[in-house]
């Protein structure tokens, strides 16, 4: 073998967790790749594929997913290797950026600012609150909520076998109701739970397989279903 | 009129029975439980009282009572004409549902007697704008008796820019004269190009389009090219002619974010506004929805496919809601109808309703704005 080996690098943590992540998507700014490198041996953004045989000076890095890699040449500063990667990630995974298109196209509901807490300390699971938490508590939340609205809006994701989608009777989640359930479903003869209704409709209407109850398409389309009736009042057993 | 059609025939026993049988079924199909408990015991007191045997049928006519020929009024007399709309085609072999629901629909124009002078196809034929749903659409089509006329929707457009739908329909913008009322049809459904700076594909382009909630899509417009048309088409109409108008979009705004609203609807209203009496007729909402906007009267079309909700906000006046739609009666919402315009150009719009009582909404309940002869309000209401 060459003198070239293979490393595992471990920087800047939150960048390679987030590219690790597979699916997970942000527009975070401490997010955003740094312009990638150009060695001239380097497989680059816009290279071939396949990484290429590492060359005599080079250093091949690896990223924690264990499949993107860069070559790049030693002694390059740890944030450009790391941006490298990044930009390598991103062009593997054109759907990245699926969070802020699902948020444009279906106008989503925000969830609630917890900006007031910042600065507060509040035992042992929150310790002192702080700008960075409440972005966070955020950004998750709203992210669930933006998986059902994508699951929501495409019959291939909810298994629809005749292409029909929630959205086709129910665009920005209307006349969904989950905040009457749960609620005697007269139909059902029984009382119903918003995923019980979530269920009916996918094997009737929807035609297509009823999802467990931690199914994360379940999970994320109660999420998205309770996000867009923002503001409601809870009314358990309304008709 | 129909008279043409009409021949004076002598018919048997065995056939009156039929016919009075099949009349009596017809009208019972479309009533909820109680109306038919209702239908059915004044059938029979009926029978009971007149004395005829009780094997003879009532004939009972629910939707298309209005239905009496104005005799002379000028050149203009009343016509009578169906729609459907709305059925969102998928391919046979994909979805079976939508395809027996406008076969459906067929059937219900088929049996209407008298037969309407036309039926009128109110726009979204296909679901994605493929040819393969369009030509399932226009053979199915084919086995209504009347003649036809078809306007497009938004989902027969956006795949191939409405190649498809012009080399099977003809020309989107057209004009007709009809038993003295001038009749245009419009394409109200052109968008602003969205697709090219994101560098969509045909399909991507239609399935935006195609989610009615998907705020990648510009708005609706009947756009300068149509309005241009629209004007130079009315030039020669006089103003106390009666004019329907067919537009797959309302031609007013109700709710931006599902493109329940024309754009320029103000520019389009303006050209009508000479005018004495304009009706237009819409698609699009699937719904019952009633608007006045000073001459112009407008009405929805039912979808056969599925049910919209109503908008969260800018609900016309006008509109008295139908009930909330239950989604384990799997046609519960929608329906196809008919309207019948009389010589004064004004319209009694009948909502054929499947599986419920047919709602009309007549004429007088619009020219008096609301004070006479008022839909009865929905039981269970949207909320």
């Amino acid at each position: 073998m060459p003198t070239t080996f293979v490393t595992s690098l471990f920087l800047g943590a939150a960048l390679l967790v987030a590219a690790c992540g597979g699916s997970a998507a942000s527009d975070r700014p401490t997010l955003t790749p740094v312009p990638p490198l150009t060695p001239s041996s380097s497989p680059g953004a816009e290279g071939a594929p396949a990484p290429k045989l590492p060359t005599a000076e080079g250093i091949d890095v690896l990223l924690c997913d264990g499949k993107t890699q860069v070559n790049v040449p030693q002694g390059t500063p740890g944030t450009s290797i790391a941006g490298a990667l990044m930009t390598e990630w991103l062009r593997k995974n054109p759907n990245s950026t699926w969070e802020a298109e699902e948020r444009e196209r279906h106008t989503l509901q925000t969830a609630a600012d917890n900006s007031a807490l910042v600065g507060q300390v509040a035992g042992h699971s929150y310790g002192k609150i702080t700008q960075q938490d409440v972005a966070l508590w955020k950004s998750e939340t709203e992210r669930v909520a933006a998986a059902g609205s994508r699951v929501f809006h495409t019959g291939d994701e909810l298994g629809s076998t005749i292409g029909v989608s929630c959205d086709m009777c129910h665009p920005h989640a209307a006349n969904t109701h989950p905040e009457t359930y749960p609620k005697f479903q007269a139909q059902l003869g029984r009382v119903a739970l918003l995923r019980d209704m979530i269920n009916w409709c996918i094997e009737h209407p929807v035609r297509g397989k009823a999802l467990s109850a931690d199914d994360p398409r379940m999970r994320a389309l109660e999420a998205y279903i309770l996000a867009q009736r923002k503001g409601k009042t809870l009314e358990y057993g309304k008709h | 009129m129909s008279d043409v059609r009409k021949r004076p025939s002598v018919k048997s026993i065995e056939t009156k029975h039929m016919e009075e049988r099949a009349e009596l079924f017809r009208a019972l199909k479309s009533l909820d439980r109680r109306s038919f408990v209702k239908v059915a015991a004044a059938a029979f007191g009926a029978a009971a009282a007149s004395g005829v045997t009780p094997h003879s049928f009532q004939p009972v006519r629910v939707a298309y009572a209005q239905g009496a020929p104005a005799g002379g009024a000028g050149k203009r007399e009343s016509f009578h004409f169906a729609y459907i709309s709305d059925s969102h085609l998928y391919d046979r072999t994909l979805n079976d549902r939508f395809v027996n629901a406008l076969m459906r629909a067929v059937d219900d124009v088929n049996a209407m007697d008298p037969q309407p002078d036309f039926v009128f196809y109110g726009g979204d034929l296909a679901q994605l704008g493929q040819p393969k749903e369009l030509e399932l659409g226009a053979q199915i089509l084919k086995s209504v008796k009347a003649p036809m006329h078809f306007m497009v929707g938004e989902h027969d457009w956006y795949l191939d820019m409405g190649e498809k739908w012009r080399e099977l329909f003809g020309k989107p913008m057209y004009s007709f004269e009809h038993k003295g009322a001038h009749c245009v049809v419009l394409n109200s459904v052109v968008e602003k190009d969205f697709w090219t700076a994101r560098k969509m594909s045909p399909m991507d382009r239609m399935k935006t389009v195609a989610g009615l909630d998907n705020g990648w899509q510009s708005s609706f417009t009947v756009g300068d090219e149509g309005r241009k048309w629209l004007e130079e088409d009315l030039k020669k109409v006089p103003a106390a002619t009666p004019l329907i108008v067919f537009s797959h979009s309302p031609l007013y705004k109700l709710y931006k974010a599902w493109n329940f609203w024309t754009d320029d609807a103000e520019q389009v209203q303006a050209l009508l506004k000479r005018f004495q009496n304009v009706v237009v007729f819409h698609g699009h909402t699937h719904q019952l929805l009633t608007n006045r906007i000073g001459n112009i009267h407008f009405h929805g079309f039912l979808s056969t496919a599925w049910p919209w909700p109503y908008a969260p906000q800018g609900m016309p006046e006008m509109t008295i809601q139908m009930g909330r739609p239950d989604p384990f009666d799997p046609q519960d919402g929608c329906g196809d109808g008919s309207a019948m315009i009389h010589p004064d150009g004004l319209a009694d719009k009948v909502y054929n309703l499947w599986n419920r009582n047919p709602v009309t909404v007549s004429r007088t309940y619009m020219a008096t704005r609301g004070a006479k002869e008022k839909p009865a309000p929905p039981t269970l209401k949207s909320y």
